[in-house]
């Protein structure tokens, strides 16, 4: 009897410092032929009538309407990571092609960093480890000092399951918190990592020491934090972004950074990633940095890998799909 | 009739890098008639009579006999800081002076420093800012990984204040916690943070993804953690110091960062701080060093002069003292 054939999954890169891993390759084997792009245009007709899934790695390849008309069975993209803002849903739907994303697996790692990010940023640690080390320095002085986290307000803006996640563990350093979300969340939620809920975002604007940016990117949430919001929140605020940079209007970032409007900013991300190298936001005394992080772990990767093939599977065999998004 | 004077209260100076800081002067105002050593040293034959009280800052001064000696009135010293290793406890006591030190301003401060040292060294923070603005990235490596705190196993060693409230913190993220103590603590205390004793500290090394110092520098714990110790590690585990640089056998922390016996170190205090600059610890890539932050901020170094001056006007008003530090 002739053995069914694993479906065949569309990829950008395997293999190598900008391809799927290998040990996720070795996993998914069991489940897919997993193709590589560039194998693709040479057996275009072949592939092109079996791949049934694409596999979306560091928002590659570019879902387009010519390489969506190219794979007539195409069941389902599948996204690694949450954000899908990279993704033209409504075009990717009018082919009948569902599309899902991977937001569970990626909510403990992000909630980390954002927890790394205000810590290192309130106690100045980048600062402090460049002392350390720098040859100038004699002794450290006894007037070079940080701010507390601990019983500082915390204002989380998207209180989705990342937010949540970040206000669990805020609560632990005994910080007050302000959230703001779309919709409010249940009482019990509320009371058990002791969130405010603002309704309105100026409020928490102004009564935060540290500002959380943790929404997805949609055409409401582009430029959310502009001038008018770094005005409103306090001089002595840090704004820590682990979404996604369009988020946040840079250029009014830059100057509220310089003037001191804000008193620090600590970005996971930004826009473009990475920032060009004369970009005025990689010069300010003011700002840490990091290069998208938020998801670099073994352990989240490996769930996000995971929760793909869950993905995949679900949808090739009629099954219900766990992270389906809807444009 | 004769003004009520203040108290004589030494410090070693007032701002700059080393003294007291300029921000609590008006509050010690208050309290003291504030002398800085210097003024001390020019009038001492004024003075010597007239100091009841010093408040050590950063160490400084440094208390010795001829100090002592020096201040037949002096009835009291309070500390700022929790640690009291750089003072001579019985020679101090012995000259009938009392001693304090500010064990509830500094817990919640260091906890978060030890927090801060745990996420930064585990997902490669300083590491990653550096990339972040080198003139070289061209474009972020998908194959840069760090390593994940939700659900690891942090053991904590030093369950005093400050372990206690790193417990409280690294609950939150989902960490299993193992805790090795001179004491065990009560089982509802235990139950609080969800953390299990390690009676040998052995099994706490064996286990941990992340080993967290938060004892005091004793005799005993000094090169609590030495080339034995760290073998017994997980050459995966991080090594966390935010208690004293001596607690660490620092060549035998060189000597396994260098071969990989463990992962990576995150140290907020060295022997001795700073570091000569040339020291070989400033050269390894899997190490972060930051300049004894535990207590460095506005807020708290505030609490600790408040708690240092609750501690000086109980002893000289012959009142229990709130942070009373007996000689072993």
């Amino acid at each position: 009897m002739e053995e069914k054939e694993l479906p065949y999954v569309l990829t950008d890169t395997i293999g190598g410092p900008h391809g799927v891993y290998l040990e996720h390759m070795e996993f998914m084997k069991k489940y897919f032929n997993l193709v590589a792009m560039k194998e693709f245009p040479e057996n275009q007709k072949y592939l092109g009538e079996k791949i049934k899934a694409i596999y979306i790695w560091w928002q590659k390849p570019a879902v387009n309407r010519e390489l969506l008309q190219s794979l007539p069975n195409l069941k389902i993209i599948a996204n690694f990571g949450a954000g899908v803002d990279h993704l033209d849903l409504k075009l990717i739907s009018s082919f009948g092609v569902k599309v899902t994303n991977t937001p569970l697996a990626v909510s403990n790692a992000t909630a980390d960093l954002g927890m790394a990010l205000m810590l290192a940023s309130s106690r100045r640690l980048v600062e402090g480890c460049q002392i350390t080390v720098s040859p100038d320095t004699e002794q450290f002085a006894a007037d070079w000092l940080g701010e507390d986290v601990t019983g500082a307000t915390l204002g989380i803006i998207g209180m989705g399951r990342i937010g949540y996640k970040v206000a669990k563990r805020a609560k632990a350093f005994d910080m007050k918190i302000l959230y703001h979300n779309r919709n409010r969340r249940k009482e019990e939620e509320e009371q058990a990592v002791g969130a405010c809920f603002c309704e309105k975002m100026e409020d928490l604007l102004q009564q935060s020491d540290f500002v959380m940016l943790v929404v997805n990117l949609t055409p409401q949430t582009h430029k959310l934090i502009g001038k008018r919001e770094l005005e409103l929140m306090k001089p002595t605020a840090t704004l820590i972004n682990i979404c996604r940079g369009p988020v946040i209007d840079q250029d009014a970032l830059v100057e509220a950074l310089q003037n001191k409007v804000i008193k620090a900013a600590a970005l996971d991300v930004t826009y473009p990633e990475p920032l060009p190298r004369d970009h005025p936001l990689l010069k300010l005394k003011n700002i840490i940095i990091t290069p998208h992080i938020g998801t670099a772990t073994k352990q989240a990767r490996w769930l996000m890998m995971k929760s793909i093939v869950e993905n995949i599977f679900s949808a090739l065999n009629g099954l219900p799909i766990p992270n389906e998004v809807f444009p | 009739m004769e003004e009520y004077e203040l108290p004589v209260l030494l410090v070693n100076e007032v701002g700059g890098i080393c003294g007291v800081l300029e921000a609590h002067v008006d509050f010690l105002k208050t309290h003291f008639n504030l002398i800085t050593m210097k003024e001390f040293l020019e009038n001492k034959n004024i003075l010597s009579k007239k100091v009841q009280a010093i408040y050590v800052w950063w160490h400084k001064p440094v208390i010795d006999h001829e100090l002592l000696q020096s201040l037949p009135n002096l009835k009291v010293i309070a500390n700022s800081g929790v640690g009291m290793d750089h003072l001579d406890l019985k020679l101090i006591s012995g000259c009938g002076i009392k001693m304090a030190n500010c064990p509830h301003a500094v817990s919640s401060s260091t906890a978060d420093t030890g927090m801060a040292l745990l996420l930064a060294s585990a997902r490669r923070l300083v590491e990653g800012c550096q990339i972040a603005v080198s003139l070289d990235t061209e474009c972020f490596a998908p194959d840069w990984l760090g390593e994940e705190v939700t659900g690891a196993t942090l053991g904590i060693i030093g369950m005093g204040n400050v372990g206690y409230k790193i417990a409280l913190r690294a609950k939150a993220f989902e960490m299993k916690i193992l805790y090795h103590n001179r004491k065990q603590r009560k089982e509802e205390e235990e139950q609080a943070i969800g953390a299990i004793y390690c009676k040998k500290i052995e099994d706490l090394l064996q286990q941990s993804d992340f080993v967290m110092l938060a004892v005091t520098l004793t005799p005993q714990t000094h090169k609590l953690i030495g080339k034995r110790e760290l073998e017994l590690m997980k050459p995966t585990a991080i090594l966390i110091n935010i208690s004293r640089g001596l607690v660490v056998d620092q060549e035998a922390l060189l000597e396994a960062l260098r071969t990989g016996i463990i992962k990576a170190a995150a140290l907020d205090v060295t022997y001795p701080e700073p570091l000569p600059r040339d020291h070989p610890l400033l050269k390894l890539k899997n190490i972060i060093i930051t300049p004894h932050l535990g207590i460095k901020t506005h807020k708290t170094t505030r609490m600790i002069t408040e708690e240092a001056v609750a501690n000086l006007l109980a002893a000289l008003n012959g009142l229990p003292m709130p942070s009373e530090v007996l000689p072993d």
